[in-house]
């Protein structure tokens, strides 16, 4: 588990720093965690893990600048799942009382679940309602993985505005998910 | 769209994320804060006159220490409540410090008082307007807490908005410290803690419904 846990966090921290094949790397990674971490807490509801799951990833990608090296990755991605799962099913609030113990940091990277199952909800859909300084940037750097220069000239766009329109616009999505 | 494309989506090309995000954000919102507590102080309340010679006094500098201790406390709370798995840790062990303080001052100096001054020493001359004048000198440091914590990641809300605001409220009570010409510490241990409570109140209520991501 702390050889889990070390080959992570360095996965993270070069991908803060710009290593994309680090980031994926780590992405891949942690979603399997995730996965076997929702999946036997949300019984219940089994279709709705693979949302879940998704909605989870772009949380930990939008607030990755929160993550300190000093700080163990575990217990960071661990509040942030919790955190994920205590939101959702507030939202489906009412529904089912919440019986399970959440004490459960020191099991978070004991199992991986690696088959993903599909998600019901779309996010390229969501994408597609995004407005334009938003989705253009996303679409040709993130999708189609045009340069920033690129992008810049196929939407007219300033290159600074591309760059905070992809920023802004995984945010902005990441409330379209929520809601 | 499957997880599968959503990693490679998120992982294709990623910002490098520069270390210390956390900080920058909340020092940014101090000082907004305090550009904007220092404008309200001089449209509403302005400085007081003997300000030069009240700094000679002992007091006036006590006077100081307990928001000043407070602010850093509620700092640090706050940037560890702003940060996903971090508890408060020691942070909340130091909180009823500076208060235990100001309180043993008030005190020594109302057992050494003669009886009938001891309303006196509580109550000062500003008590009806010490506590609000705070909680407004704090406004602008609770919004620029809340837009700091916004941006990052708080994962107990209602905790990280009290934090919010009991830095909101210290960071007000430094500055009323400028205008407020109580000396007392019995005055300052009930009416500034009253007032830095408004706003730490206030932050309680509002971070559930506002921090929410």
């Amino acid at each position: 588990m702390s050889a889990q846990e070390d080959q992570l966090k360095d996965l993270l921290v070069r991908g803060l720093s710009g290593d994309g094949a680090a980031y994926h790397a780590f992405l891949k990674a942690l979603s399997a965690f995730l996965r076997a971490f929702l999946r036997p807490r949300l019984a219940r509801v089994p279709d709705e893990v693979e949302d879940l799951v998704q909605e989870t990833l772009l949380a930990i990608h939008n607030q990755r600048h929160t993550y300190d090296a000093a700080q163990p990755l575990t217990a960071w991605a661990h509040a942030i799942a919790r955190y994920k799962m205590i939101d959702f099913l507030r939202r489906r609030a009412g529904r089912e009382a919440l019986d399970d113990p959440l004490e459960d940091v020191e099991e978070f990277l004991g199992a991986e679940e690696t088959e993903a199952h599909e998600a019901r909800r779309d996010i390229a859909t969501l994408l597609a309602k995004l407005p334009d300084r938003y989705r253009l940037p996303i679409l040709h750097m993130k999708l189609e993985g045009l340069s920033v220069a690129e992008t810049a000239k196929a939407t007219g766009m300033s290159e600074s505005a591309v760059k905070v329109g992809v920023h802004r616009g995984l945010k902005a999505l990441a409330a379209l998910v929520r809601n | 769209m499957r997880t599968d494309q959503l990693i490679e989506m998120l992982a294709r090309e990623p910002e490098p994320v520069p270390p210390g995000a956390v900080r920058r954000r909340h020092a940014a919102a101090l000082g907004w804060g305090l550009a904007g507590s220092a404008v309200l102080m001089a449209l509403f309340l302005g400085v007081r006159d003997d300000l030069a010679e009240a700094s000679r006094l002992p007091m006036f500098w006590v006077k100081l220490a307990l928001p000043l201790l407070l602010l850093a406390l509620a700092v640090a709370g706050a940037a560890r409540l702003s940060r996903p798995g971090v508890a408060l840790g020691r942070v909340a062990a130091g909180m009823p410090l500076p208060v235990l303080g100001i309180w043993a001052l008030a005190g020594v100096a109302l057992v050494a008082a003669a009886p009938g001054e001891r309303v006196a020493m509580l109550m000062g001359e500003t008590w009806r307007s010490c506590p609000f004048n705070i909680a407004m000198l704090s406004a602008p440091f609770l919004a620029g807490a809340f837009w700091a914590m916004r941006g990052l990641a708080p994962t107990r809300l209602a905790l990280a908005g009290a934090f919010a605001g009991l830095m909101a409220g210290a960071a007000g009570a430094l500055v009323y410290c400028l205008h407020c010409p109580e000396m007392s510490p019995a005055f300052i241990g009930t009416w500034y803690l009253l007032g830095i409570a408004i706003p730490a109140v206030a932050g309680y209520l509002l971070g559930p419904r506002l921090l929410r991501w």
